[in-house]
């Protein structure tokens, strides 16, 4: 099913994470969160197993609290699609510490397949950049996901949208926690926040 | 925007009890989409300092926006219509999952003197929606009740983490007015 000229899904997230530091990252539902947990397990990984679209908003809520923080959205483009006007909220707040990294086979991998709207019409990244989000860009390199990653730290130089074009090969399923109230509070304590 | 009977003729001050028992539970994110009824408080958060009003395209977004304002330490409010509560069903599912404090305060239509058909089958259901989503439902049908009821509301939802929503009804609001 592959294309030689693709991405590997892991190689990206691994590589998005790999110098990770404070970064928050939210794993959008589907395969995104499998891979952010496939990454290695982490108290400031979000994992999604629902809430489809909302991905995005999530991250703006985390970046507009906490504005030194990098916040890093890593989700697939049928979910994106889903949110599609959450750019256009995100483009209008700019929140300088939030990127979102979308990872685009072009299907909903976890329904079987079925081709999603950026395999023939749908460009997110035109989408990103016409709803305010300036630093937009298609990404087909391992080399510019390198490049990504290092810019995910930068918190004043935001919002960026980075469209990560993978192949479509399902992989073995790495499967995170799935305790919602677990997973945020998690996320609180490493903040430094008490349970209320 | 249109005129609204009853209370139209005057400035309502309820807004106003709103947004300072908003401002003593710190609350710190506003989402909304626009509704004339809201358009007095949504006004007030916009002017806020420690406030942030951030215009939705539509309601669903917020209900996930607060819950990674809580990952990250803050409270917010989703201001919205009774036409919005349908478009989040879905993502409502978040609150009983991750455990986030959520108040959201909708502007009724489709009640009480209302002239536009379409907004009665959403308005009719609000309530129903919210309850079997999860969601305890408060109502405020008169400016007197509205800051006991907001209190009672912002309390349970920040303090006990009871996902809450507050009707504030037409009859508050007063009906919008098409024709003369």
């Amino acid at each position: 099913m592959s294309k030689a000229n693709l991405l590997d899904r892991r190689r990206v997230v691994s590589t998005l994470l790999a110098n990770r530091k404070d970064v928050v990252a939210i794993g959008g539902l589907g395969a995104s969160t499998n891979d952010m947990c496939a990454a290695g397990d982490h108290a400031r990984n979000f994992y999604l197993w629902g809430g489809m679209g909302g991905a995005a908003m999530i991250g703006l809520g985390l970046a507009l609290a906490q504005p030194k923080l990098p916040v890093l959205v890593i989700t697939g483009d049928g979910e994106m699609l889903m949110g599609l006007g959450s750019l256009a909220t995100i483009g209008l707040q700019k929140p300088a510490n939030l990127s979102i990294a979308v990872l685009d086979n072009e299907a909903y991998g976890e329904t079987g397949g079925q081709t999603s709207h950026t395999s023939a019409a749908a460009d997110l990244v035109g989408v990103a950049r016409a709803c305010g989000i300036k630093d937009s860009q298609s990404i087909s390199t391992m080399a510019e996901v390198e490049a990504f990653a290092k810019a995910v730290h930068d918190v004043s130089a935001g919002p960026r949208f980075a469209n990560v074009k993978i192949d479509s090969a399902n992989l073995e399923r790495i499967l995170p926690i799935r305790d919602g109230t677990y997973i945020v509070n998690r996320i609180r304590g490493d903040l430094g926040f008490q349970p209320i | 925007m249109h005129a609204r009977a009853d209370a139209a003729d005057t400035v309502p001050n309820w807004p106003d009890d709103i947004f300072a028992t908003l401002q003593r539970f710190d609350v710190r994110q506003v989402p909304y989409v626009p509704d004339a009824g809201h358009s007095k408080l949504i006004q007030r958060v916009l002017d806020s300092s420690t406030m942030r009003g951030i215009p939705l395209t539509t309601e669903e977004e917020g209900v996930a926006l607060l819950a990674g304002a809580w990952a990250g330490g803050q409270r917010g409010v989703l201001l919205m219509q009774s036409s919005g509560v349908g478009n989040c069903i879905n993502m409502l599912s978040l609150i009983s999952i991750l455990r986030f404090p959520f108040l959201t305060l909708v502007t009724m239509r489709g009640e009480w003197g209302e002239f536009n058909p379409w907004q009665v089958p959403m308005g009719s259901t609000t309530q129903g929606v919210f309850e079997l989503s999860g969601v305890q439902v408060l109502r405020a049908s008169s400016a007197a009740e509205v800051p006991a009821v907001l209190e009672a509301a912002a309390s349970q939802a920040y303090n006990a983490l009871t996902p809450t929503a507050v009707l504030l009804s037409q009859r508050l609001i007063g009906a919008k007015v098409f024709t003369k």
